[in-house]
């Protein structure tokens, strides 16, 4: 199988520099970084690539079962470290991606040397004493709102989403097609995305680890960013003064300060 | 002036322009701090940060809320319900930053009241002359009736989606029926005949519906075997269940006298006093008894009776082949009692017998029908060839007939062993 081609693949920046993955979270695809990746590709060997699903990834590889589980987005992100023959790489994942990055340094350690992880959470909904944010029924209305705008979603769109740019007619369109996704598709990941409890795992991760949270975040509140922090043994915390959920596009350059500088910091 | 024309007509020079904007502008009242207040949809303008900073006076009824409740204290996404803030910070706010602006996407906002009011948010980025974004201008409109009726679309969409996977799984269940009847109608093996080598092969042109040809080879004891290969008139159940009877027939008929001939006479009244009337049913067969005449004789003798069925195709071991007619011809089931006459034929060693239903000659070829001319040369272009190559030769012709080949197709080969050819060179003569 092509990986490449399969998860949309790129790479940019100094071939010898240091490699880092920037995973995407859900919502969207590899455009997410379109901000922060150019800044990074300057010192650092940029790898950028769309989940299975989403962005210009061969869909025609997706299988709800695979992507049901998380383990099937850490599967992912293995197929493209391997592919790449990674080892010691810096991975960024946002929002649901960095427990998909956490779930990948526990299968093949060896690959990762560090870990950033972008506004993440173990776990959407609250559980007992642990404050997630969520709801079971808030998650239900975030289907419904998918649905609500499934009606946005047309056949027209699939092969361009497909990269078969040989409909010139559908060019215009592009700009929206940014971040749209097939409705079924988006449905599954969105379930395995906030209905996901990924708790347990924090504690095993074994290399150094950057936590990083906005000051407002409606979907990753500081509450959990704390708890992230405190489960990662070893892991160093920071909040950036930005609002929403992807500080990537609210504060691109805070956010790269962040990781150069806890990139850096474990070059000394 | 004609008399037809009752309005005036439209002003058309500069001076009567202006004339007829000054008669309209009391009832229009639109300066621009009205158009914008009570504007037909909701009007905000948020900080980068999402922060209200200005929302109209048409929105704030909408929701019920006062200005001073919302501007400079709450954000955007608080007006949202919390699956739509999770929407829009997953979808929206990143679409935004990245395009400037984003169309038409379906919310719900929360009124003050708790009720929920479906709408349309369109947002724009407004920067300054640096390019730097500076706020966020957003309409919003009310999108009630046009929800609704995408929910019936919505709910078409997926009784739709639920009907085509049921129809998906009701021939998923379908096609393992006529697969399971399919193997049903057909002998799970041939049984072994000792000096004879045997093949088959069945083509299902549709899994979706059951075919109608059929072939068998079984012991009737004391060195003899018997054969039979036919194609019952029609598709579907309705067939399968006259190719069930045929074969079963044939078998019992054979057990009770093996004649070829009394075998398909017998075969010919159960189906024509069974299918009697109006719903007649037939079909063409041949049908064979196999004799190894004894220890010293390799070859095999063969009775042949066949109504209606194209001839065999007999491959002989020098290299040429003929078609082995059957006199008579006449369809089974429907004369109440067909001419049928039996033939003698051999299978030397080397030669094989070849028994087909019409789907292989009624394939249809960039130049017409297959057709019997065309089936003989091949098999001469084979010959001498045993029962198994022969098989897979006219398994891959088949397949080379693509969509050209759309009937179902039996095959059953019937090959004596060729000798151990001597060297010529060592040969007393």
């Amino acid at each position: 199988m092509d990986i490449r081609r399969r998860n949309n693949v790129s790479v940019i920046g100094p071939e010898d520099g240091p490699v880092v993955v920037l995973a995407h979270g859900f919502g969207c695809d590899q455009n997410l970084w379109r901000l922060v990746a150019p800044a990074l590709a300057v010192d650092y060997r940029v790898v950028l690539f769309d989940y299975v699903g989403a962005g210009r990834s061969d869909l025609t590889a997706w299988s709800a079962e695979r992507y049901s589980s998380l383990d099937g987005y850490a599967e992912d992100v293995l197929d493209v470290c391997r592919e790449l023959d990674l080892r010691d790489a810096v991975f960024v994942g946002h929002s649901v991606s960095a427990m998909a990055g956490v779930m990948a340094v526990a299968k093949e350690p060896g690959r990762f040397g560090r870990l950033v992880l972008l506004t993440p959470s173990p776990c959407y909904i609250d559980d007992g004493g642990y404050r997630g944010g969520f709801s079971r029924e808030d998650i239900d209305e975030l289907l419904e709102s998918l649905d609500a705008n499934y009606l946005g979603w047309s056949g027209a769109m699939a092969p361009l989403i497909m990269g078969n740019p040989d409909r010139p007619e559908l060019g215009e369109e592009l700009t929206d097609a940014f971040c749209r996704t097939d409705p079924d598709i988006a449905r599954v990941f969105a379930r395995t995305t906030f209905l996901s409890d990924s708790r347990d795992d924090l504690a095993k991760v074994s290399v150094p680890t950057l936590v990083v949270e906005c000051a407002q975040d409606v979907i990753a509140p500081r509450e959990v960013g704390a708890y992230v922090h405190a489960a990662i043994p070893g892991s160093r915390l920071v909040t950036l003064d930005a609002t929403g959920h992807c500080p990537q596009l609210s504060a691109p350059e805070a956010t790269v300060e962040a990781i150069t500088a806890f990139l850096r910091d474990g070059e000394r | 002036m004609s008399p037809e024309r009752a309005h005036p007509p439209p002003a058309t020079t500069p001076d009567a322009l202006e004339q007829q904007a000054a008669a309209v502008a009391p009832l229009l009242e639109d300066s621009p701090e009205d158009l914008y207040e009570n504007a037909p949809c909701g009007y905000l303008s948020t900080l980068m940060n999402g922060t209200l900073a200005k929302v109209n006076g048409t929105l704030l009824s909408w929701l019920g809320y006062h200005r001073e409740e919302l501007v400079g204290r709450r954000r955007f996404a608080d007006l949202l319900t919390i699956g739509g803030k999770l929407y829009h910070e997953t979808h929206f706010a990143p679409l935004l930053q990245m395009q400037g602006e984003v169309h038409g996407i379906a919310m719900e906002l929360k009124a003050k009241d708790g009720a929920r009011l479906p709408v349309l948010v369109t947002s724009v980025v407004k920067t300054d002359a640096a390019g730097e974004p500076k706020l966020i201008r957003t309409t919003v409109t009310d999108a009630r009736g046009r929800r609704a009726y995408e929910q019936e679309l919505l709910r078409a969409r997926r009784a739709a989606e639920e009907a085509h996977r049921e129809a998906e799984r009701s021939r998923e269940h379908l096609h393992e029926v006529v697969a399971v009847l399919q193997r049903s109608l057909l002998p799970p093996s041939l049984p072994p005949v000792p000096g004879l080598e045997t093949a088959a092969h069945y083509h299902t042109a549709s899994p979706d519906h059951l075919g109608g040809d059929f072939y068998d080879l079984f012991s009737l004891g004391g060195g003899r075997w018997a054969f039979c290969l036919g194609d019952v008139c029609g598709k579907g159940p309705e067939a399968a269940a006259v190719t069930s009877l045929a074969r079963y027939t044939l078998r019992a008929a054979a057990m009770n006298d093996a004649d070829p001939e009394a075998v398909l006479q017998t075969l010919n009244s159960v189906l024509y006093e069974r299918y009697a009337g109006d719903d007649p049913r037939y079909c063409t067969v041949v049908f064979g008894l196999l004799e190894a005449p004894g220890p010293d004789d390799a070859g095999f003798d063969i009775t042949l009776a066949g109504g209606g069925h194209p001839p065999a195709l007999l491959l002989r071991d020098d290299g040429t082949a003929d078609f082995v007619h059957t006199p008579g011809g006449v369809l089974i089931g429907i004369l109440p009692r067909p001419p049928l006459a039996v033939i003698h034929t051999r299978l030397e060693p080397g030669d094989t017998l070849v028994l087909y239903t019409d789907g292989l000659t009624e394939a249809r070829t960039p130049t017409g029908r297959y057709g019997d001319e065309r089936l003989l040369a091949h098999a001469a272009d084979l010959a001498p060839s045993g029962a198994e190559p022969t098989v897979k030769a006219l398994t891959d012709l088949l397949e080379s007939f693509g969509a050209g080949l759309d009937d179902d197709t039996a095959i059953l080969a019937l090959g004596v062993p060729a000798r151990a050819h001597e060297n010529p060179t060592s040969s007393p003569c």
